[in-house]
This record gives structure tokens, C-alpha cells and sequence, in this order.
């Protein structure tokens, strides 16, 4: 990377970073999906930098796009059919509450540094493959992917297909009601 | 062995958007909330995909990247179907309170 390109680059991540930490610490759910979307958009800017274009704006168009607003139109549906929050809920007892929030973050910090661990001082193996930058570049990224798509991994995609059927026909029967 | 590259810098950040999902799923109560943890978590394995896929010039980052996706949004319906269920039968979406399990 470039010097530019790099601190873009940096600045993108924090800004990630920043908006995953808010998305997690709001009261607000709503808060918290709008956070969210924010998130979603910093990563496919990263997706960018990668050079994967066809991911970065399928991120924004499935994750951003269709996911986000389903989980806000099921907030809204939630927090709306009775009016009440969490404010009428029986709160926790103090003591198990805070001992589970600091096992669970030391926990999940232990996870963190060993993922850094790995990510930081190991040296990266594997066979290289054929389509660098240059040469998926120099195609399209989207024609890359679809002539592989389309051919390689036919049988996936085409399962693929058929479980977004069973995930549809699931999701209604599940809300109908009797 | 510390090279300043963008595909490691993303393993980085995917690992830090992992542990902030992961405490997230962990700590909060909001059954919604913790489903967009998951979420979280997921795209943070998604940029691992596409990290290691850009680092090795290989194309199967994103095709996989791509079939996470489609099981995610299937993971969506199904899972928000589940939450107004819930929702209808216990009047809350609070994991503490769902207990129809007796768990």
C-alpha cells in the first residue's frame, strides 16, 4: 500500500472499530442497528482496498440493504406491539450480572490476543493462486467471479438457491398464525 | 514477520470486530442485539475470506464470502421469525426471561 492509500486505509478501520464498539455499548436496539450500518459500510470499503468489488457492494446491498432493514422492521414490530421497553423487565441480581460480564470479556479478550497473536508474528503459508490483482483487474472483478461462480461452484449455487427457498417457506410458517 | 500489508492489517481488524462481537453476543440481553452480534461476528470472518484470498491471489475468498452471505440472510428470516414468535408467546424478546426451555 501506498503511503495515501495506507493511512485511508487506517482511518476506514478505526472508524470500524469505533462504530462495532458503539453497536455493542447502546441501550437502544435502534441505536444499535443504525451503528450497525455504519459498520457495514467501513467493511465494504475495506473489501475495497482488498480488491473485491463485487463483495463490497454485495455487502452493502445484502448486509446494509436487506438484512439491516429486516432486523429494524422486527425491532420496530417488537418494541412497538406492547410499548414497553426493557424498563418493566426484572433486572439481575447485581452480583451475578457483573461476574458474568467480566468472565465473559476476559474471555473474549484472551480470544483477542490470541487471534492477534497468530495474525501479527506468523508467517503467512499457502499455495498462490492464479488471479492477482493485476490479471482480475484487467478482466473485471464481477466476470471473475461470476465465470467461477458459474462454473466451478454451479452445484453450491445452485443449492444455495434452494436453501434461500427453505429459509422463505421457513420464515413464514414460523409467523403464521394458527 | 511484520510486514505492513493491507491483507494483515485485516486480519487484525477482523479479529478485534470478532472479540467486539463476541463480548457483545456475551454480555448483552436483547435477543436482537445479540443476533446482530452474530452478524458482526460473521463479517468479521468474511474479511478474513477475502483477506487471505487477496494475500494468496486467489478468487475462492469471495465465492465463499459469497455463500456466507446467502446462509446469512437465510440465517436472518429464520432467526427474526423466531424473535416475533417469541415476542407473541412471552411478551419479551429478553434472553433472560425466555425460558421456555427451562434452561
Amino acid at each position: 500500500m501506498t503511503g495515501a492509500q495506507g493511512i485511508i486505509f487506517i482511518v476506514v478501520a478505526f472508524l470500524a472499530i469505533i462504530s462495532a464498539l458503539l453497536m455493542v455499548t447502546r441501550k437502544n436496539p435502534i441505536h444499535s442497528a443504525l451503528w450497525m450500518i455504519a459498520t457495514f459500510f467501513t467493511m465494504a470499503v475495506i473489501y475495497l482496498f482488498l480488491n473485491a468489488q463485487f463483495i463490497a457492494v454485495a455487502q452493502v446491498m445484502v448486509y446494509a440493504g436487506a438484512i439491516m432493514m429486516l432486523i429494524i422492521f422486527v425491532i420496530m414490530l417488537v418494541q412497538m406491539e406492547k410499548g414497553e421497553g426493557e424498563a418493566v423487565l426484572k433486572p439481575r441480581t447485581s452480583r451475578i450480572k457483573v461476574a458474568g460480564s467480566v468472565v465473559g470479556s476476559v474471555v473474549a479478550v484472551v480470544l483477542l490476543l490470541e487471534m492477534l497473536l497468530v495474525t501479527l508474528f506468523y508467517q503467512k503459508t499457502g499455495v498462490k493462486g492464479d488471479y492477482t490483482a493485476e490479471i482480475v483487474n484487467s478482466i473485471g472483478n464481477v466476470r471473475t467471479v461470476g465465470a467461477i461462480l458459474y462454473g466451478q461452484y454451479l452445484f453450491p449455487f445452485e443449492i444455495a438457491s434452494i436453501l434461500l427457498l427453505v429459509g422463505i417457506v421457513g420464515a413464514v410458517v414460523i409467523v403464521k398464525r394458527k | 514477520m511484520f510486514q505492513i500489508d493491507a491483507s494483515v492489517l485485516s486480519f487484525a481488524l477482523s479479529g478485534v470486530l470478532f472479540t467486539i462481537g463476541a463480548i457483545g453476543a456475551l454480555t448483552r440481553r436483547n435477543v436482537i442485539v445479540i443476533f446482530m452480534c452474530i452478524e458482526l461476528m460473521l463479517n468479521a470472518v468474511n474479511l478474513v475470506f477475502v483477506a487471505a484470498g487477496s494475500a494468496l491471489s486467489s478468487m475462492d475468498g469471495s465465492i465463499f464470502v459469497f455463500f456466507i452471505m446467502t446462509v446469512a440472510a437465510v440465517e436472518a428470516a429464520v432467526g427474526l421469525a423466531i424473535f416475533v414468535m417469541v415476542f407473541r408467546l412471552q411478551g419479551t424478546v429478553n434472553a433472560d426471561q425466555v425460558t421456555l426451555l427451562k434452561g
